[in-house]
């Protein structure tokens, strides 16, 4: 039911790298680099500035995808990629949106099952890439049901 | 104390840790961090609603600290890809170990096999990570 948006890119989004969220990000992951919140530590490393935690797009706004709809509850985060150029910049902005790329349906033991693929890119103030993050995800057979009944 | 993540050497392992008991208290800080609020990962009678024994962990929350395995090592480079398969659920006090062993090493990239596991040997996660070394 989902595989008419396959291809389907939503409207894009600029985000701000902010400086509290990349530091209370890495704080509740327990990442005590310095590189994320000291900018002396960050300017001697090689990366030159400071960095976000290589999870940290999980929290972007990457915008929607137009009539894509999903279950609000019970979805499973089966499986997840990130792939960078190079680092995320505090105080960049990036250029957010995502594509659903693929919809598989399996038949498990417990019913059918779909598999959406989402890839999430980030680009900076130039249009070049700086980090694809693929998110796999399971709708299983009951919650597509009790989601489609609401 | 290895200080490179070059000086390593294929089947060697970075130096793995033991994080301290899942609380609510980090669930909560993630839910606020990450702006994921499915209540499943923080309020007991939204996880038992979804057939949950109690609440779990934020699989990204998982993630995040699988990566931390390499902080020390950003001042040279960084994670350039990472992929994990959340394969078991993690729940309120359980002990999370984190384990990265060299699988391969190649130009400027070494890349890991990167686990969690906890307190009964199970895999809650299970990945990979390239580390890339980065001229300034």
């Amino acid at each position: 039911m989902w595989e008419k948006w396959i291809g389907q890119r939503s409207k894009p989004v600029t985000n701000p790298i902010e400086r509290g969220a990349v530091a209370k990000f890495a704080q509740a992951i327990g990442d005590d680099s310095p590189l994320y919140t000291d900018e002396e530590a960050a300017r001697k490393s090689v990366h030159g500035r400071l960095i976000a935690p290589p999870t940290y797009p999980m929290i972007l706004d990457y915008g929607q995808i137009e009539g894509l709809k999903l279950p609000e509850s019970g979805l499973i985060h089966g499986e997840q990629q990130f792939d960078y150029r190079r680092p995320l910049y505090v105080d960049e902005k990036v250029t957010c949106y995502e594509t659903l790329r693929d919809v598989k349906v399996k038949q498990a033991r417990s019913g059918e099952m779909t598999i959406l693929v989402i890839d999430r890119v980030g680009e900076d103030s130039e249009g070049e890439r700086i980090f694809t993050s693929t998110l796999t995800i399971i709708v299983t057979e009951a919650v597509k049901r009790r989601w489609m009944a609401s | 104390m290895i200080t490179e993540v070059f000086d390593l050497s294929v089947g060697q392992e970075i130096p793995s840790r033991t994080l301290p008991p899942v609380t609510r208290l980090d669930l909560i800080k993630y839910a606020g961090a990450s702006g994921d609020y499915n209540p499943i990962h923080t309020i007991d009678e939204a996880a038992e609603k979804a057939g949950l024994p109690g609440v779990i962990a934020h699989g990204m929350l998982t993630m995040g600290r699988m990566a931390t395995l390499f902080s020390p090592y950003l001042e040279r480079g960084f994670i350039r890809k990472f992929t994990t398969r959340f394969k078991g659920m993690v729940f309120l006090g359980d002990e999370i170990t984190l384990k990265a062993v060299l699988v391969d090493k190649h130009g400027d990239t070494a890349r890991f096999d990167v686990t969690a596991v906890n307190q009964k040997g199970e895999t809650v996660t299970a990945g990979q990570v390239e580390f890339c070394v980065r001229n300034k």
